[in-house]
């Protein structure tokens, strides 16, 4: 029973899943469902009669006939003291922070009306870390939930990031604190994805545009088969960053470096809009139909001098299944010639 | 060996060292506890070595070596002092001597004096309550110490 | 046969490889599977060596070794001894040993003399010879070494008279401090692995079990949760591997029973992890001792070592089909790894960062496997109550408390050391009676105990009788049993500072209110004992503490904010002295306190201006001294080395 609504659940199942599946609201920082449960941020605590303490819901299982109060005022003036000690080592910095209005934190401190800290005292002071192209690291910000450690070891499989110190000092770091760019990370930014705060931020889009002003638009990711989407974050009809999602069937909010920073092609003053010819010096811009019609006249020319075994098709690895197999009954029912192969075979 | 040289992995006793708990990520602990009592701190070069031999990640090894307060990162002095600041030793004065060798040593705590002579540290409670206050130089207990005694006893250590 | 665990002869076939049922019993009865005179009386005389009895004529001298007698002096005695025996010409009739620790370290170093049960005290290497010419051969006590009572100046020849070990009753403590700690045969001829053989070929592991569950037996590391239970939940759980640990983590400040009995008396802690792997169903075990033990960790090397050799842990113990091997983890210091899960992280090599405790560790523990966690007391219990029976041990103690237990006694009180008394004594027949009261005739203020997450009980609370329930009650914990002593000199302030201090520092991280809420708390206390704080800060510290205590993920959070909320309110009008009138009535918090020379009382002797460490006091010889305020670092120096009292503390 949770909020006096008789809910019921699969055995095993969590406090929190029961509410999210009854549809009632829990804050959480540290949970994700697609990660190993935490338990440590203790936002989730819910009031269950009979225990002693405030459980966290994330990681008590429901029993048979558990009385849960998820708002209860025991509940959510620990919640507000909570954030408010979260807020007292986290800089006032909402109003140019790159999270706004994405912030988990923010969101809470809205949600239960704190507007401030009462709790004075010192706080962390490390320096903001931007020396690589993708991912500005402020520890200031970081509220150690652990999220990015965990994608990091269990999504990423490279455990870069860990839990460094203990205590108030605890700090997530690669190994021997040293920035990014000189451990082993490759940067595939899914860290940066399940970030709750502005912790960590992606360094193409900071200072680019607001949450709020980004209209995104799903697409799917050019470079590799594997067909990743992602949503482009477009501001005055121009991309200025991507934005991984749930919703991607194929990938999840899970990206590589490429997909989730590799969009800069996109608005490159260099990149190819339209064919060109080569005439034996100069580049002339043609329309499609002139340049299919000039490839298809030099195939032909190839075939009929040499025969099809001179022609030989080699696939890029941005393609996708349909095209590669397009491009096989190409090579071998339209050239006929076997000399067709993958890049990605090197 | 030297205990302040950054020591080679190449060397002899370090491999027979990693060798015992090559391929053993649960014995990291006891493998950073056996290199720290060989080296006298964690070499940067050594943790590395460990966490490609252990098959731990190196954040890992790094996140294990400073949970924990017995790990050093840095080199120490040849003579370690511990103050114990345990609760009985609390109500006996011992924060007192602390202050006191901390003025007289001129360091922070965990640091080391300038001729590399002392490295102060502080301990919970080495479970000497009965002796307090106590101090701890390298594996010596000195108890019931005041001020002057601890000021003389570290003198005996060269 | 040198010594009591080694063959009698050709005809004892018992080995690791083929081991024997009766090895135990032939050591103390034997020989069992043959009869010769010549082997039955050299056992008996190994027997009376080891473990002396009146009107055998052997005579044993036990040095104490404990980590209190030892640094005062007692490791170089051994020597001196042997030295001295040899030279007065005596022979293999008085033999040496040095023993654990005997308990009552205020009195150190300790020798005790059996069987004539003689306890000299403060014995140094001068006092030697002495012993050994008067007592040890022409049979007269030295009566300067002797205790005295001080309260009737009663000589005590003997332990057995001294007020201190009179009130006490030990069971875990027993043998420790009587026998060698490093000879497994001392153990058993003192009756050890005795309980292990009855188990082994007399008893199911349900009807050890059944013993473990009527005897009432609550885990001794803290929260007191009924070992027989979770013995049980771990038999019943399936895994591929059980496991057993002994938590020897002991970390908190002012407790140090276990480390007493793991360098005492270490085959106790081993027996009673063999019997508990016999009932889980455990082949593996694990010793996790916090690294700033090294003296433990190396007699219990020793210990598993001779036990490996005796056939006791390995392979086919005692023939009766029980595998146990046992491994040693040192610990690298971090308090909270006395929490359970984190202890179990440890073991694996991780951080030492509490777990989540669902499923329960006695299903899904150490690498995912049926667990049994039990610290060294609890373990040290177990053969006891197997050779004596659940019953006997359920005789002792309160309704719900059964048994003894240990209590380190430090601080302010004249005797400090380890007592063992019945659950439910009072806690002024433990400070009073066996702790002899106050030192220097100092009024007593408050007790501390269970440590950091323990409270500070006041005089009116002197009458409660310990158990469990009557601590918890009182918003302090049994927790291991470190009880600290102090007298109006110590500021309650001050007290709670520092143990939030060590708890903050001790906080592993995981968690929002631990990690934030103790610094928050602890800067509080700081400001109050600087004479900053504010009439607002009580009900904020009382607020803050509260959500610590509720939302914490583990035991060190939730317990953290305990000396601090007790102090409060037993202690209030301290707090309120030291926020409204700025002052520190015991004069501990240093920015509080003041040192000034009263000019008409100073002789002049310069004195304090000698010892002052800070040289903040000046004057002339034979006239009246004065401190320099700006200069002074309030380290009371001068307060204690002053005559004529001329210096004002305030």
């Amino acid at each position: 029973m949770i909020n006096t609504r008789e809910i019921t659940v699969q055995e095993g199942s969590t406090i929190l899943q029961a509410a999210r599946k009854a549809g009632i609201y829990i804050p959480t920082l540290c949970e994700d469902p697609e990660l190993t449960p935490w338990g440590g941020c203790r936002l989730c605590i819910v009031e269950v009669r009979g225990a002693k303490n405030l459980p966290a819901s994330c990681i008590t299982p429901v029993r048979q006939g558990m009385v849960v109060e998820t708002e209860s005022p025991a509940v959510r003036h620990a919640r507000r003291t909570l954030i408010e000690l979260l807020l007292a080592n986290h800089p006032e910095d909402c109003l140019a922070c790159e999270r706004t209005g994405e912030c988990v934190l923010q969101d809470m401190a809205y949600h239960y009306g704190v507007r401030r800290t009462s709790f004075a005292g010192k706080r962390r002071s490390y320096e903001i870390e931007n020396g690589n192209p993708f991912i500005v690291r402020d520890m200031n910000k970081c509220i150690i939930c652990g999220l990015c450690v965990r994608v990091c070891s269990e999504i990423a499989g490279l455990s870069i990031i860990d839990f460094t110190n203990r205590g108030f000092n605890t700090k997530i770091t690669p190994a021997m604190d040293l920035p990014l760019e000189k451990s082993d990370c490759v940067f595939c930014g899914n860290c940066v994805a399940v970030c709750p705060v502005g912790a960590l931020a992606e360094k193409p889009i900071w200072g680019q545009g607001r949450r709020w002003e980004v209209k995104k638009v799903r697409t799917v990711c050019p470079y590799c088969g594997t067909g990743c989407s992602f949503d482009l974050n477009v501001k005055e009809n121009r991309v200025i960053g991507v934005s991984s999602t749930t919703e991607a069937a194929v990938n999840g909010r899970w990206l590589c470096v490429k997909g989730r920073f590799g969009f800069g092609f996109i608005h490159h003053r260099e990149r190819l809009q339209m064919p060109l010819i080569r005439s034996p010096y100069l580049f002339s811009k043609v329309t499609w139909d002139r340049a299919i019609d000039v490839a298809v006249g030099k195939f032909k020319a190839i075939k009929s001098k040499y025969g099809p075994e001179a022609i030989g098709i080699l696939a890029s690895a941005r393609c996708t299944n349909e095209e590669n197999y397009l491009l096989n009954k190409f090579a071998r029912a339209v050239i006929g010639t076997n000399n067709i192969d993958h890049c990605a075979r090197l | 060996m030297n205990k302040n040289a950054a020591p080679a992995v190449e060397d002899p006793n370090l491999i027979l060292i990693i060798d015992r708990y090559r391929g053993r990520p649960e014995q990291l602990i006891t493998a950073l506890l056996a290199v720290q009592r060989y080296c006298g701190y964690l070499p940067e070069n050594v943790m590395r070595a460990l966490a490609k031999e252990l098959r731990v990640p190196f954040s890992k090894v790094y996140g294990v070596a400073t949970f924990y307060s017995q790990f050093r990162l840095r080199p120490r002095g040849r003579h370690l002092v511990s103050v114990c600041l345990g609760t009985a030793c609390q109500v006996r004065g011992g924060e007192r001597i602390y202050r006191i060798l901390k003025r007289e040593f001129g360091v922070r705590l965990g640091g080391t004096t300038s001729d590399n002579r002392y490295t102060l540290e502080t301990v919970s409670c080495v479970g000497a309550c009965s002796m307090a206050p106590v101090v701890v130089i390298d594996e010596d207990h000195h108890g019931r110490l005041t001020p002057e005694k601890a000021l003389r006893m570290i003198k005996k250590y060269e | 046969m040198r010594s009591l665990i080694d063959k009698c002869c050709d005809e004892c076939k018992h080995s690791k490889e083929t081991p024997c049922s009766d090895y135990v019993i032939c050591r103390l009865e034997g020989p069992i599977c043959h009869s010769d005179q010549v082997c039955a009386a050299r056992r008996r005389e190994l027997l009376v060596r080891a473990v002396p009895q009146p009107g055998f004529g052997w005579r044993k001298v036990l040095v104490c070794g404990g980590l209190t007698c030892g640094s005062a002096g007692a490791f170089g005695l051994l020597h001196v001894f042997r030295g001295e025996m040899e030279r007065q010409g005596l022979g293999e009739e008085v033999s040496v040993a040095l023993s654990g620790c005997m308990g009552f370290c205020e009195q150190g170093p300790i020798v005790i003399i059996e069987p004539d049960k003689t306890f000299y005290r403060r014995v140094t290497a001068e006092d030697v010879a002495d012993i050994v010419s008067t007592h040890l051969k022409d049979n007269q006590l030295v009566d300067r070494l002797l205790y005295r009572d001080p309260q009737t100046d009663a000589v005590c020849p003997t332990y057995s008279e001294i007020p201190f070990y009179r009130s006490q009753m030990k069971i875990v403590l027993e043998h420790c401090g009587f026998i060698n700690p490093e000879d497994i045969g001392d153990y058993i001829a003192a009756g050890g692995y005795r309980a292990l053989t009855k188990a082994l070929t007399g008893m199911s592991p349900e009807e050890v079990l059944s013993e473990v569950k009527k005897s009432g037996l609550r885990g001794r590391g803290g929260a007191g949760f009924p070992t027989g239970r979770k013995w049980e939940t771990a038999r019943k759980a399936t895994g591929k591997q059980r496991y057993v640990i002994c938590n020897a983590d002991e970390g908190d400040p002012g407790a140090f029973m276990d480390r007493a009995v793991l360098e005492g008396n270490p085959h106790s802690v081993l027996e009673g992890m063999l019997l508990c792997a016999y009932t889980v169903g455990s082949s593996e075990g694990y010793i996790y001792v916090r690294a700033e033990y090294p003296l433990a960790v190396q007699r219990l090397r020793i210990a598993i070592e001779q036990a490996e050799r005796c056939g006791l842990l390995g392979e086919n113990i005692l023939n009766c089909g029980l595998d146990f091997n046992l491994h040693i983890n040192e610990g690298a210091g971090a308090f909270v790894c006395g929490e359970s899960t984190a202890l179990m992280a440890s073991i694996e090599g991780n951080r030492g960062v509490p777990r989540i405790k669902v499923p329960r560790s006695t299903e899904k523990g150490l690498y995912r496997q049926p667990t049994v966690l039990n610290n060294v007391e609890t373990f040290a219990n177990i053969p006891k109550i197997i050779t004596n029976g659940g019953e006997w041990y359920a005789s002792i103690g309160t309704e719900r408390s059964k048994g003894t237990k240990i209590f380190a006694l430090s601080g302010k009180v004249r005797n400090t050391g380890l007592v063992e008394v019945p659950m439910g004594i009072s806690l002024r027949k433990l400070i009073f009676d066996i702790g002899g009261g106050i030192k220097g005739g100092r009024q007593f203020k408050a007790l501390q105990i269970g440590g950091p997450s323990g409270g500070s009980l006041p005089e009116d609370m002197l009458e409660l009788a310990i158990d469990y329930e009557s601590l918890t009650g009182a918003g302090a914990m049994m927790g291991s049993g470190s009880i600290v002593v102090m007298d109006e000199d110590n500021c309650m302030v001050n007290m709670a500072r520092y143990f939030l201090n060590f708890t903050e520092r001790e906080s592993c991280g995981k968690c929002t209110p631990c990690r934030e809420g103790t610094t928050r708390m602890l800067e509080t206390l700081e400001r109050i004992s600087r004479g900053e704080g504010s009439l607002g800060d009580i009900p904020f510290l009382e607020y803050l503490g509260g959500v610590i205590k509720t939302t914490s993920f583990c035991g060190l959070g939730t317990s953290a904010p305990n000396p601090v909320l007790t102090t409060m309110s037993y202690f209030r009008s301290e707090y309120l002295r030291h926020i409204n009138d700025k002052r520190c009535p015991a004069g501990e918090c240093v920015a509080l306190r003041q040192f000034v020379i009263v000019t008409e009382k100073c002789t002049g002797c310069g004195a304090c201006s000698f010892v002052c460490p800070a040289k903040a006091i000046t004057g002339k010889k034979k006239k009246p001294y004065r401190i320099d305020q700006d200069g002074c670092i309030k380290c009371a120096r001068c307060y204690e080395v002053c005559k004529p009292k001329a210096i004002l503390r305030r």
